[in-house]
């Protein structure tokens, strides 16, 4: 690098001096101010020793017999928080005799909102159940950011207890079968009765739920049950067989990404007013209600992972 | 031009999305992924900026078939469009800024779940943002909680869980008293959409029918946001789970998780309940009385705090309290100035966790200050974006912390004597509090001492220097542009109610 300055001027120029400072390579301070060097402080006290010593302290400060203050401090507190939340229960309990009269006609919720879910529900969703077709329809978003919350539970879990599967298999205590009766005969033959039932009543009230009461989220936690009974009764050895991580992630995510799909194509369409081709179908018949039969089995895929992803990491930390 | 109505739609749609598909990839693509995502979610938001700002009139978009109050409905002006832009920046800087610390500080075969929680609290931030429906509103709350938590206890050691059940707890009571508000409110007018609420609000305020359940609502939704947005009695959750938690974690926590329950609580000071019953109820004196304790009570905390992170972390109570006693002086000068607060806050306080990971890393990881001494000729750029950081904090002009002063200061001029003395008073007394931790600080990493540790060339990371340099400029543009920024708030805020 050129420059117009010789070495000795440039050294007086404010640039030097700058990047002279970017560099680190001289203090600003070190000839014009006379300092003390600091004195590296280091106590050379183990942890342990710190910890024993923090402990004797809070030990001595909260020791009751020689801090008054602290003994009156606590029942003063004690006293204080029951006062306190009996008053806030007086508060709500009157805010509750304020409100509305329930069961009356005019309260303010029987308004043009619900009587057009009721009036109009089926024409507008094809669906019979109208409850499904307000969560699934009419407020599709809402229930897409509930399942949102399930999911994002599940993962929350698995930042938790979440274990790779090596260490899974190198940890014995993680093993939690040592506690408990191997092949329990009675719990399996229940299971192997039970197991199929519970899973068809799920999926019943799955594909149903656009018609009789139901839906994803109670269908989706039946096959979850299920499927805990069964992890239960044969273990995750037998269980790993059709359904491990692998299946699971693959499950999971194919779910929840057409649901999106779907959800995105649905709002798109809809607040732009286009047509979007989908037919709802006879009112009453399983292969009615436009994306709400699609929807539901997404939602109960999506419950039924989390339910049993819940179990499996709490008990072993890996599915 | 009228695709451009899609964008917020859109820009929530594909962080959600974003975040199921990442949960599939692993660590490496789920990082390009997401910062992908947030960088298109930031374009969008300026093309949503842009449109309304031409047009200069906000929008309602459905969400599906049915209009509202059947459907779901999102609405949008210059001020969600500024806000979402603003928060979508600081969340790619908070997330490039730590990305290296992430790689040590989180399990690699976890790295992928961290860009899973981002994506969905980028999703939830941007709902709270743009919805006009509680309900909805209050999904993503949760949302938001629970990826919180996430963000916190990722960094798996003894403090962040301690302070990740913390959080959990206080934020659930917060949670629950929402939850509550909202239901006494749809059982009073019938309605969950906000305009609608808003109208029948109204009528019960001009009846004086359901007085007592309206103002229980009004208190019960008022504490839960303070509760989850850390105002100073409510603060015990705050120091440690910024202090411990991975650096890019606590620059979102600080300046964006808090941010968005604060502008959830300013849509319903605005459009549910209506800011003149609001006012009538007196929830402002409240929030100005604890806005100013925590002015004091925080910067307090923050001097005798011997761990950087935590030091800063403390100094976010103060922040927020200073948020909150422009949101208690009751008037439309006074949400100015804390919007614009807002703004200032959110980005000083992510850059100063950034810039103190900068300084710990030149000073073998320990975060008390007797290792810091001399930390700034170690790592130079992190010394200087800390220094501007600090400076903005106590106010200093050029930067973005003093125009949010004077805005204060202004505000409190127009309204009566007994509330604008306390304000300007307390405002000086935390200046020179603000000054006396911040400048400690500085004094501290400036003072040439002979260190064993290394010193870090910006070489070493070019992105971090690019990140804290982002930074930098973004905090004197605040500064020294404020007056458009200003304008456009106070246009939103028209177009708000």
């Amino acid at each position: 690098m050129s420059r117009l300055k010789n070495d000795e001027e440039y050294a007086k120029t404010g640039a030097f001096r700058f990047f002279r400072w970017m560099k680190g390579t001289k203090d600003p301070y070190l000839d014009e101010v006379e300092m003390q060097p600091g004195v590296p402080y280091r106590d050379s006290l183990t942890l342990e020793e710190i910890m024993a010593q923090e402990q004797q302290t809070m030990e001595k400060v909260y020791d009751t017999e020689t801090n008054k203050w602290i003994a009156f401090f606590n029942k003063v507190y004690s006293v204080s928080s029951v006062l306190f939340c009996l008053v806030l229960a007086g508060i709500m309990l009157y805010m509750v005799a304020c409100l509305p009269r329930f069961g009356t006609v005019d309260r303010p919720i029987n308004n043009e909102v619900s009587q057009v879910y009721i009036e109009n529900g089926i024409q507008d969703t094809g669906a019979v159940n109208i409850v499904t077709g307000m969560i699934l329809n009419y407020r599709a978003f809402d229930t897409f950011g509930e399942t949102c919350v399930l999911f994002i539970a599940t993962t929350c879990v698995m930042v938790l207890l979440m274990k790779e599967e090596e260490k899974i298999r190198a940890d014995k205590s993680l093993n939690d079968r040592r506690f408990e009766p191997k092949n329990d005969v009675i719990l399996q033959n229940v299971a192997f009765v039970l197991v199929p039932i519970v899973f068809i009543f799920g999926i019943y009230v799955i594909l149903n739920g656009h018609l009789s009461p139901g839906g994803g989220f109670s269908g989706g936690a039946m096959i979850g049950a299920g499927m805990i009974l069964y992890v239960s009764a044969y273990g995750f050895d037998k269980m790993q067989k059709f359904f491990n991580e692998k299946t699971y992630k693959v499950v999971k995510v194919a779910a929840l990404c057409t649901y999106c799909v779907v959800i995105t194509y649905y709002l798109f369409m809809g607040a732009n007013d286009f047509n979007n081709h989908i037919s709802l179908g006879v009112p009453g018949m399983i292969f009615s209600a436009g994306i709400i039969l699609w929807l539901n089995i997404f939602v109960g895929i999506e419950v039924a992972c989390t339910m049993y992803a819940f179990y499996a990491l709490f008990r072993r930390g890996g599915l | 031009m009228e695709i451009l109505r899609n964008f917020p739609c859109f820009s929530l749609i594909l962080s959600m999305c974003a975040s199921i598909i990442s949960s599939a990839l692993n660590g490496k693509w789920a990082r390009r992924l997401n910062i992908f995502v947030i960088s298109a979610i930031g374009v969008m938001s300026a093309c949503t900026l842009y449109f309304t700002f031409v047009t200069n009139q906000c929008y309602i978009y459905k969400m599906g078939r049915f209009s509202a109050p059947w459907g779901n409905e999102i609405r949008f002006g210059n001020l969600e469009a500024v806000m979402a832009l603003f928060f979508s920046v600081i969340m790619l800087l908070s997330i490039l800024g730590g990305r290296k610390h992430l790689f040590v500080e989180v399990d690699p075969f976890k790295e992928n779940l961290y860009y899973v929680l981002i994506n969905l609290l980028m999703s939830s931030l941007l709902a709270l943002i743009y919805t006009n429906d509680l309900f909805t509103a209050y999904v993503f709350v949760e949302i938001n909680t629970i990826s919180a938590c996430g963000l916190i206890m990722i960094r798996e050691n003894g403090h962040t869980l301690e302070a990740a059940t913390r959080y959990m707890l206080m934020s659930l009571i917060g949670s629950g008293l929402l939850l509550f508000g909202l239901c006494i409110l749809y059982d009073i007018t019938g309605h969950l959409l906000m305009s609608n609420i808003k109208e029948q609000v109204l009528l019960l305020a001009q009846t004086g029918q359901y007085h007592i359940p309206l103002v229980v609502a009004i208190i019960f939704m008022g504490v839960g946001l303070a509760i989850k947005s850390a105002l100073f009695p409510f603060h015990s959750w705050l120091p440690d789970s910024y202090g411990y938690s991975t650096a890019s974690s606590a620059a979102i926590l600080s300046s964006l998780v808090s941010k968005g329950y604060i502008f959830l609580l300013i849509k319903i000071f605005y459009r549910v309940i209506g800011f003149e019953i609001i006012a009538e109820s007196r929830l402002f004196n409240v929030l100005f009385v604890f806005g100013l304790c925590g002015m004091i009570f925080g910067s307090l905390s923050a001097i005798r705090e011997n761990d950087i992170r935590r030091m800063i972390a403390f100094s976010s109570v103060a922040q927020i309290g200073y948020i909150y006693m422009g949101f208690g002086l009751g008037t439309k000068a006074g949400m100015i100035a804390s919007i614009f607060h807002i703004f200032s806050h959110a980005a000083t306080k992510s850059m100063l966790f950034i810039a103190a990971v900068g300084l710990t890393d030149a000073s073998g990881k320990s975060k008390k200050f007797i290792d810091l001494t001399g930390a700034g000729y170690r790592n130079v750029i992190a010394g200087a974006t800390f220094t501007v950081g600090s400076l903005s904090m106590v106010g200093v002009p050029l930067f973005s912390g003093f125009i949010s002063k004077i805005l204060f200061a202004q505000a409190s001029v127009s309204v009566g004597v007994n509330k604008m003395l306390p304000t300007l008073i307390v405002l000086a007394i935390s200046t020179i509090l603000n000054a006396i931790y911040f400048m400690k600080t500085v004094v501290r990493i400036y003072t040439p001492v002979k260190s064993d540790y290394p010193t870090i060339p910006w070489k070493q990371d070019v992105s971090y220097a690019v990140v804290c340099i982002c930074f930098i400029i973004c905090n004197v543009v605040l500064g020294m542009c404020s007056e458009p920024i200003v304008d456009l708030i106070r246009s939103g805020l028209a177009m708000f109610a």
